[in-house]
């Protein structure tokens, strides 16, 4: 795991109000987000954020209405101006960038899926998908190819000529992929992209993401308020609490290990079974009954209780490319489906 | 003795003030306080408002209320000339516009101007019912021989709804963009909208000479600018906040913004400002009439001068359909745009 950190977010803090400047020095003196409000009429929007986001996978953002994590996700291609804080891509800062250079960065290098879509409602399919390349300034028989292309991919083959509220919203979100993917930008910013579809249509659209990830490895920064979305798209999850982060890193490990009450209640309704992967609860051990059979690091434990076909008594051997990593007993595996509670332990 | 005496007394302004006697014109209440030989005891009852005028009795210093009025009409005639030199050659081209358009709107015989209306109609319009209508109000009002002043009217309200809507979609766009801007242009057009019509023409006699076509052109201008810029205003500031954020997400430019999604967005707006533009012309035209306006309003004031009833009314009835066929034209545009982009 030593992929590049592609963006990343340092000591990032906004505040909304009047005077942002002041309310920031008050922060820093260890004033609380109520006490804040309160005093001085601010809102602190975000509060020391550091989040790394490595080149070629997800990174979703999650959390409740109000926590900040749509202002967060607009800091990285500055639709929202930060009030401290760095914001690099690539390791550029991008605050200290001009309106030319932004807007570059806007056009090449960062597209943006939105949770109401906002397709332009006066151009066809075909127009909203090359809107990124009609930015450049291509002419429209120039971009018509990359954006058929792309619009074929995500399944919307044929439609081009359709204005979107001929659409329902599913495809209407299939083309706003299809918008940021023919930008061809390496870092894709989705923001609730799947929140306003119902949930056999979200569920589709998270395994088209995925499909298109496995192929493409772009960058992706990812906001949902849905757990069970951020536990299955995400390889690096960041839970955000009233503009703070609350925890971060790979989804296993924060399942099994909660930071914090906030979180435990946060992940004591989802099904451990399905998120949790073999690599996170497999052991050197081997087990001193026969191994009945070999699973994958990356199976999810749901599939090796069927595997197990419900039975206690079974191990396997956990192995990739032929070689053995460790082993799994359906002991320890059942054992690590019971939630843990923070507050127990201590 | 006056009800403010004492005031200026106490104050010491009496020197200010200066002598007692009166050089001005007598107001009427002098007049009759002087005819009933007493002076007028005031009660509390009458005790009078502290007016330009009660002030004026007690303090010949402070000037009457007609000064007032007076004054501004001074104000203006003095710098009538120097305005002059400045609007006269800037109107200029307001006034061959419209000699132009009237010119050619009536020399061109009947049987090219009515078809080119017709297919100006449709190109506009997209729709066969609509240009049989206009071409039935042309064909009624050329019926009982009202077809050059309607001619005469049309032309005037084509040169002036252009002009409108060539410096109103600007000024509204600059209005979206400015809530200062926003907050200063509103009540102007507040009051040009509220300002009795007639009022415009007033300023414009003493600044031009009432047989130049711009006199009745600035007048309609002015009345009529105001709804389509407002409704592009609006139409702009209405525009989706989230299509906004993606266009600047995509790295859109500000130009590209407005000629891409803004003014495209805000049409349908924009386009019922044009029709309100348009009808606001008709109304002014006919006012303007007054000032030698040509065109079916000359009929309308002929009507009401000499108490000629059919007159007045046939010419009324024809301004009423006229005004129906250009309210259906641009409601058909108007429509045509909607259907292409309603959003969701």
């Amino acid at each position: 795991m030593t992929k590049n950190v592609k963006v990343s977010i340092r000591n990032l803090y906004k505040i909304f109000g009047a005077d942002p400047q002041a309310a920031l020095a008050k922060v820093h003196e260890g004033m609380t987000k109520a006490e804040l409000l309160d005093q001085t009429g601010h809102v602190l929007g975000l509060q020391d954020i550091n989040v790394d986001m490595k080149e070629g996978e997800i990174t979703v953002i999650m959390g409740l209405s109000g926590s900040g994590k749509s202002t967060l996700i607009r800091h990285l291609n500055r639709l929202i101006e930060p009030t401290a804080g760095e914001v690099l891509v690539n390791g550029e800062d991008i605050l200290s960038w001009n309106d030319a250079q932004l807007r570059t960065l806007r056009r090449e290098s960062m597209s943006m899926v939105f949770q109401n879509f906002a397709l332009l409602p006066h151009r066809t399919v075909l127009e909203n998908a090359g809107m990124a390349l009609a930015t450049r300034g291509m002419a429209r028989r120039d971009f018509e190819g990359e954006a058929n292309k792309w619009l074929d991919r995500v399944g919307l083959a044929g439609q081009g000529e359709q204005y979107p509220r001929q659409l329902s919203g599913g495809m209407q979100q299939r083309v706003g992929i299809a918008r940021a993917l023919a930008s061809n930008s390496d870092i894709m910013l989705m923001d609730e992209a799947f929140s306003a579809l119902d949930p056999l249509i979200r569920t589709d659209m998270q395994n088209l993401l995925l499909e298109l990830q496995a192929e493409l490895q772009k960058t992706i920064v990812f906001i949902t308020h849905d757990l069970d979305e951020a536990l299955k798209l995400a390889d690096h999850l960041v839970i955000l609490k009233d503009g703070a982060v609350v925890q971060q890193g790979q989804p296993q490990e924060i399942l099994l290990n909660p930071a914090d009450p906030y979180i435990e209640d946060f992940v004591a309704d989802i099904n451990r079974a399905r998120v949790l992967r073999v690599r996170s609860v497999m052991t050197d051990r081997k087990p001193d009954a026969p191994v009945d059979g070999e699973v994958a690091p990356g199976d999810n434990l749901e599939s090796v209780i069927a595997l197990a076909e419900g039975n206690l008594d079974r191990a396997f051997s956990v192995s990739k490319n032929g070689e053995t990593l460790g082993y799994i007993d359906m002991q320890s595996l059942v054992r690590a489906l019971v939630p843990r509670r923070v507050d127990a332990e201590a | 003795m006056a009800t403010y005496d004492r005031l200026f007394d106490t104050l010491g302004l009496r020197d200010w003030c200066g002598t007692e006697e009166s050089d001005g014109p007598m107001s009427m209440a002098d007049l009759l306080a002087k005819s009933s030989g007493s002076e007028a005891t005031t009660s509390l009852r009458d005790f009078p408002f502290p007016s330009l005028d009660a002030l004026h009795d007690a303090c010949q210093a402070i000037p009457q209320s007609r000064d007032l009025t007076k004054g501004l009409e001074t104000g203006f005639l003095d710098i009538r000339d120097a305005l002059r030199v400045v609007v006269d050659p800037l109107t200029q081209p307001l006034s061959w516009a419209l000699e132009d358009m009237l010119w050619v709107m009536t020399e061109t015989p009947w049987w090219v101007m009515v078809p080119v209306l017709l297919l100006i109609t449709y190109a506009v319009a997209r729709s066969w019912k609509v240009v049989g209508f206009v071409a039935l109000v042309l064909a009624g009002l050329a019926f009982v021989d009202h077809y050059e002043v309607a001619m005469q009217t049309l032309a005037i309200i084509f040169v002036c709804a252009l002009i409108c809507v060539l410096f109103g979609v600007p000024i509204g766009i600059a209005m979206s963009r400015s809530d200062r801007l926003q907050g200063v242009l509103t009540p102007v057009l507040d009051m040009l909208q509220t300002l009795p019509p007639f009022v415009y023409l007033i300023p414009l006699i003493f600044l031009f000479s009432v047989t130049e076509p711009k006199l009745y052109g600035i007048a309609v201008i002015l009345y009529a600018i105001v709804p389509v810029v407002r409704l592009t205003n609006l139409g702009i500031r209405l525009v989706d906040p989230d299509v906004i954020e993606a266009a600047d997400a995509f790295g859109m430019t500000k130009s590209q913004k407005l000629f891409g999604v803004q003014i495209p967005l805000a049409l349908p707006n924009i386009m019922a400002g044009v029709n309100q533009t348009i009808m606001m012309s008709l109304a002014m035209v006919v006012i303007a009439s007054m000032v030698s306006a040509p065109g079916l309003g000359i009929l309308v004031l002929r009507g009401i001068r000499n108490l000629e009833l059919g007159v007045g009314l046939i010419a009324g009835l024809g301004i009423v359909v006229l005004a129906i066929a250009l309210d259906r034209v641009t409601k058909a545009s108007l429509a045509r745009i909607d259907a292409s982009q309603t959003s969701r």
